[in-house]
């Protein structure tokens, strides 16, 4: 399974679990806020080779509809995918 | 058939950590876990991986997962399977990823004392070349030459002077039932060793250099090249070992210049080129032990 | 029921035998190996299902023995001493994780200078890691508290590991006769561990993990309160024990002419035996001293402490214990209790049996004599007070 945001923090001690162990993927924050740069892919140029989704550190890259997404929730902005690129379809942008 | 990005499971399960920008460990855990699939039950010591994905409520594994003592990842990792395997439950990997400290300094007598049992467990090494998590200090497998906290570079010691510990024709040495190197610049290469070694029974030791943006001071985007580049120079190798016997599985047909590699890395920047001669001695050396005692397919 | 001639190793090793571990992972020290030895032979007689894991140090013996506990399986381990202290990281580990793991103990004197023999240095130490910790007093409460051990441990208030302590050789290696249940009572008491803290392939977890500033506190109270209501469990499981068994246990404590006693010795482990026999010659005189056995180190008696210092003159606290550097361990802890309970009553500390050194009927006698004199002091038996 796939990680994924949830609405509710644990907080209270009831919420709070008694023992350390608790539901596998449980995330509570994002990590867009790292970036300075981000991945913008276009899709003309994209022919599907999946590298940039192969090599993500931090697999923000699916595959949809035989070219690639990205989850810029959980984009760091390393530019890794951007190197992997061989066909000129990934450019990093300056985080407005 | 052998897996590549197109065949590998599209599921992620190690998703919104907080490793590093280009972090090489996480990418070897992230498509590690994506060979073995949602039945691989995961321990990882204290270290990077631990420390970027098991912060409560923030919890960034999707299979099942626990962090061991930093000494005991293996035997922990034992525990796991023999418990699991004691409840009837068969149909699941055993797997640990644990750092180069947690490998080769502090972990080894318990991975050794699984090797000896041949405890069914998949072990992973990912190799950044120092203790990276608690912020770049020396280990065993901080390679010579190499700058870090703990081995600064001054005028009178040019950072750390010892090798890089054989990590895998260690394990080799135990007999064990599969060892193999790999990069995390050879995704191909190591996503089919992976999947190789969990069909594999018995104790199961896979090496992979996985370059530290943050410890090995290169530009984040570059990971993945340096990955490659420590191959095609020589100074890392794709091997494997099983049956008994040693296997080349990549054989660079010219090296490429070590010192091109050494100089782009700011843990090297005090390095002499009397150093690097040293270095590239050293690499020469290796590799005529590997030709002579490896079979190179 | 059947009788037997066991030792305390092998005694407790059948009470394990009893309680159907899993896994078992375990690394040999003098004086804990035969209760090692005892359940390999078990599993190779096939006359105990489990996983027997030969790690290669004390670390890895409870490192693998969490392992096993967090897939939901029910774990043992033993060692003593040295290699009690070697796992130390591993103790405050399994606590922190609520994993209700059992470990035997075979209480030895710790190095330097080195020396195999009993006391209880080792465990008192670690006092401090979040263990429930037992002391025994012979065989046959060594093979009952074996099995009543998992029934506390894994209650579902506690979810807490347990340490039972058997005095090095004069309870691990000594003789006795003993009953020993029958497997299918022990089923009976004592039913497979169900969990939820656990890595489960069905509904998966992430375990053992890290937590901030914010919310720790919260972790490290229900891990207290969790060792608390261990007391709860105890009498619990006590009274079902002897519901099955017919054999009652006392809690935290055991009094004997305690309570209406003037001058009490409160003490621990395999030494009771003998403070005991010293009292009944006291009551034939006609002189009203006590033992008060300290059965659980933690939780920790308070209440029971409180209730029969209340009425007496003078207490000792007799134990194989010294914290250097200020008093025996278990002395802090009863005149804590004393504190909290009100009670300015005189305590004295008598240090004694260090290393395996012999403690003397004669001793025990001396120690009540000085108990009369109704003062607070520490001293080391056959050596004296240390320098004030």
């Amino acid at each position: 399974m796939k990680p994924y945001l949830r609405d509710k923090v644990p907080t209270t001690l009831s919420e709070i679990p008694d023992h350390t162990a608790y539901e596998a993927g449980y995330l509570v924050t994002k990590n867009a806020g790292w970036r300075n740069i981000r991945p913008v892919i276009n899709l003309e140029k994209c022919v599907g080779c999946l590298q940039c989704y192969l090599y993500c550190p931090d697999g923000v890259i699916s595959k949809e509809e035989n070219k690639v997404r990205l989850d810029y929730d959980f984009c760091k902005g390393c530019g890794i995918c951007k190197k992997m690129c061989h066909f000129d379809a990934i450019q990093m942008e300056v985080e407005k | 058939m052998s897996l590549t990005g197109k065949t590998l499971n599209e599921e992620e399960f190690f998703y919104g950590h907080k490793a590093c920008a280009g972090c090489g460990g996480s990418l070897a855990v992230r498509i590690a876990l994506k060979v073995l699939g949602e039945r691989a039950v995961a321990v990882l010591p204290a270290g990077c991986m631990s420390a970027v994905a098991f912060n409560f409520p923030q919890l960034c594994f999707g299979n099942n997962a626990m962090i061991s003592t930093f000494a005991g990842t293996a035997s922990m990792l034992t525990g796991v399977e023999a418990g699991l395997r004691a409840q009837g439950i068969n149909d699941f990997q055993a797997v640990g990823f644990a750092g180069d400290g947690g490998t080769a300094d502090i972990g080894i007598q318990a991975l050794s004392g699984a090797i000896d049992r041949n405890d069914n467990i998949l072990y992973i090494c990912y190799d950044n070349e120092a203790y990276m998590n608690t912020g770049i200090q020396k280990s065993s497998l901080t390679p010579f030459g190499a700058k870090t906290t703990t081995t600064p570079a001054g005028e009178n010691i040019r950072g750390n002077l010892r090798p890089k510990k054989n990590m895998f024709e260690i394990t080799a040495a135990h007999g064990i039932a599969y060892a193999a190197t790999a990069s995390i610049g050879f995704l191909n290469d190591f996503m089919n060793k992976v999947e190789k070694a969990s069909k594999i029974k018995g104790t199961k030791y896979i090496h992979v250099i996985a370059p530290c943006p943050t410890g090995w001071g290169t530009a984040t985007d570059e990971t993945i090249d340096f990955a490659k580049e420590i191959v095609d120079c020589g100074l890392w190798y794709l091997a494997e070992y099983e049956n008994d016997e040693f296997i080349l599985n990549y054989k660079p047909t010219e090296f490429t210049d070590v010192e091109t590699y050494l100089r782009k890395q700011s843990r090297f920047a005090q390095l002499t080129d009397e150093d690097i001669q040293v270095v590239r001695e050293s690499r020469d050396k290796k590799w005529e032990r590997i030709q002579k005692n490896y079979k190179v397919k | 029921m059947a009788k037997e001639f066991l030792s305390g190793n092998e005694a407790f090793a059948y009470g394990i035998r009893l309680a159907r571990p899993q896994v078992i992972s375990a690394y040999p020290i003098t004086p804990q190996t035969i209760v090692v030895e005892k359940l390999s032979e078990m599993v190779e007689d096939s006359s105990l299902q489990a996983e027997f894991i030969h790690v290669e140090s004390e670390h890895s013996a409870l490192s693998c023995a969490i392992g096993a506990s967090a897939v939901g399986a029910r774990a043992f381990t033993a060692t003593s001493s040295q290699g009690l202290l070697y796992m130390a990281e591993c103790l405050t580990y399994a606590a922190g994780g609520r994993f209700p793991i059992v470990m035997m103990n075979a209480n030895r004197s710790t190095a330097l200078p080195w020396n195999i023999y009993g006391d209880q240095r080792d465990s008192l130490s670690l006092l401090d890691c979040g263990w429930i910790q037992a002391y025994a007093e012979n065989a046959q409460e060594s093979l009952d508290l074996a099995l009543m051990s998992y029934y506390i441990a894994e209650h579902k208030k506690v979810s807490t590991p347990f340490m039972a302590n058997l005095d090095g050789f004069v309870l691990t290696h000594t003789y006795e006769v003993v009953e020993v249940p029958e497997a299918k009572q022990a089923d009976l008491f004592l039913k497979p561990y169900v969990t939820e803290n656990k890595l489960d392939l069905s509904y998966p977890k992430n375990l053992a993990f890290s937590v901030g500033p914010d919310h720790n506190t919260a972790f490290k109270f229900k891990e207290h309160l969790g060792i608390l209501r261990a007391k709860e469990a105890i009498d619990e499981a006590e009274h079902k024990f002897n519901e099955i068994f017919g054999r009652q246990y006392t809690g935290l404590t055991e009094s004997y002419h305690a309570d209406d006693a003037d001058y009490i010795i409160i003490t621990l482990g395999s030494i009771a035996g003998l403070v005991r026999e010293t009292v009944d010659k006291y009551r034939e005189k006609g002189e009203k001293v006590g033992l008060l056995r300290i059965r659980y180190m933690r939780p920790f008696p308070n209440e029971e402490i409180a209730a029969v210092a209340r009425n007496a003159k003078a207490i000792g606290i007799l134990e194989k214990d010294i914290s250097f550097g200020n008093e025996g361990t278990v002395y802090t802890n009863v005149n804590s209790a004393l504190q909290k309970a009100g009670l300015s009553i005189p305590s004295s500390n008598f240090i004694g049996g260090l290393g395996g050194r012999n403690i003397s009927e004669h001793e025990i006698e001396s120690i009540f004599e000085e108990l009369k004199n109704e003062k607070s002091t520490v001293s080391f038996l056959g050596i004296g007070g240390g320098e004030e």
